[in-house]
């Protein structure tokens, strides 16, 4: 296994290896993504297109909002991804 | 299991002196008392607090350590002048029935007396603690706190649901265990709020995380580290989810601040942030401190997930790492106790983590060293905080 997926309704999946771009792995549900990025180990990948402003989903909870369009394959990482936490002050 | 059994009932898993400066002034003198008595037959600890100012955070906390079940002596050094309370401390370590000592360099004359007096001090405790009695250690005697430091994308993943897990079980078996760090929950105060053994508890629990989100904020920080990122996590709900998982998921009995022991058993939460205005720094400013709350709320051993590998053990409290990151396990092997993260590459379970964990858990309480006891570590970090009482 590549990739671990940590709740099946999750978004992104974490590298269990350094994964390299153009390789195609093969996810829980059986089908193939091919990576648009390198994905170092226990980094995140788009298990589908994630949309501007849309949650993304680890351990089945809202990890943060995208900032940009990412497509199935890409790296999810500080490029693409912020925090939604409001400060309480 | 097989414990030390003090005077004031409580039981250890080691049996310890611990050797304490009262300021950074009296440092040396300690140390060089603990080089001229610590052997394997009988370990003397250096342990010690470096500010000047007084502050009853550190007092209390102190306190606590110099009675911890772990420890049967205790060879106080104090400058003179400085403003830590050395008198109360000596008498509450001689009112819990441990030996006591005192050396006071500005009234000894100067270091090579104080340091002469305080071997000879310990010296004459040693026989004392060697005969301290053993008796049947059962899980309720036991409490365990765990901590999490240079967490990666594997911790949340290997190590911390396997310590959740181990938690389970232990709190089932009757043993208390403590958690931490609401800076690190920050993004899991509803969840915690449902958790609490009664809804003040679950309110508690609620408000604690949202004081530890002012005081971060006005720190200008929270406890999310360039080494997190780098390690695959991006924010701080992503990183929080990975550390809520060491708590598990049995009721919470309550929240707890460095230094108070838990009055029943089960498990515990503790709350690790200043009060009031956000003045004293960075709440902890290491991992050290955080293993040093927990030995002083009573934990005989922590377990400490790591991802990007600490090496760390503890004075006091022996420390099992439990090493999220199979990468890191290959690299640091000698340091690790457990590998959590043959989940990764061996395809383990949580369970099996888990029932790994029990089993080590078992034999360290009963005596067997930690990897970081076998290196020689022996951490140890206090410094100033305060809190309402």
């Amino acid at each position: 296994m590549k990739l671990i997926s940590l709740n099946r309704i999750d978004n992104v999946a974490v590298a269990l290896c350094d994964l390299q771009a153009g390789q195609e792995v093969t996810l829980a549900d059986g089908s193939v993504l091919t990576l648009r990025d390198d994905i170092a180990f226990g980094h995140k990948v788009a298990v589908r297109s994630i949309d501007e402003g849309e949650k993304v989903l680890k351990y089945g909870l809202p990890i943060g909002s995208a900032t940009r369009n990412i497509e199935a394959g890409g790296l999810v990482h500080e490029h693409n991804l912020k925090s939604d936490y409001v400060w309480s002050i | 299991m097989k414990g030390y059994l003090r005077k004031d009932g409580q039981k250890g898993i080691r049996n310890v002196i611990v050797v304490t400066y009262l300021v950074e002034c009296a440092h040396h003198v300690a140390e060089e008392i603990v080089r001229e008595t610590d052997s394997s037959h009988l370990p003397v600890h250096l342990i010690g607090f470096g500010g000047c100012a007084p502050n009853a955070y550190a007092q209390w906390v102190m306190e606590r350590l110099c009675t911890h079940p772990n420890v049967g002596g205790v060879v106080i050094v104090s400058l003179g002048c400085e403003n830590f309370l050395r008198d109360q401390l000596l008498q509450v370590v001689k009112e819990s029935g441990r030996e006591g000592a005192m050396i006071v360099i500005q009234e000894e004359g100067g270091t090579s007396a104080s340091i002469r007096k305080g071997v000879e001090a310990a010296r004459a405790m040693i026989p004392v603690v060697q005969a301290v009695p053993k008796v049947e250690l059962h899980w309720q005697d036991l409490c365990i706190g765990t901590v999490c430091g240079g967490s990666d994308a594997c911790s949340g993943i290997t190590a911390n649901p396997a310590v959740g897990l181990a938690f389970n079980r232990l709190v089932d078996a009757g043993a208390t265990c403590i958690f931490e760090e609401p800076g690190e929950l920050i993004g899991c105060e509803a969840m915690l709020r449902q958790r609490g053994i009664t809804p003040e508890v679950g309110q508690q629990l609620y408000d604690c995380i949202h004081k530890a989100d002012i005081y971060y904020k006005k720190m200008g920080h929270d406890s999310f580290s360039q080494g997190n990122a780098e390690g695959g996590l991006t924010t701080i709900e992503e990183k929080s989810l990975g550390s809520y998982a060491k708590s598990g998921n049995r009721p919470i009995q309550g929240l707890i601040r460095p230094g108070e022991i838990p009055v029943t058993n089960g498990l515990y939460m503790m709350d690790v942030v200043p009060d009031g205005e956000a003045r004293w720094g960075f709440p902890n400013v290491s991992d050290t401190a955080e293993i040093v709350e927990m030995a002083a709320s009573g934990c005989h051993l922590v377990l400490y997930t790591t991802g990007s590998g600490s090496v760390a053990g503890a004075a006091i409290a022996p420390v099992i790492k439990v090493c999220s990151n199979p990468l890191t396990y290959e690299r640091m092997s000698e340091d690790m106790d457990v590998n959590a993260g043959r989940i990764i590459t061996e395809g383990a379970s949580l369970e099996d983590v888990s029932d790994e964990l029990i089993l080590l858990i078992e034999h360290v309480a009963d005596g067997q060293r930690t990897k970081s006891e076998a290196l020689g570590h022996r951490e140890f970090f206090l410094g100033y905080k305060e809190f309402c009482r």
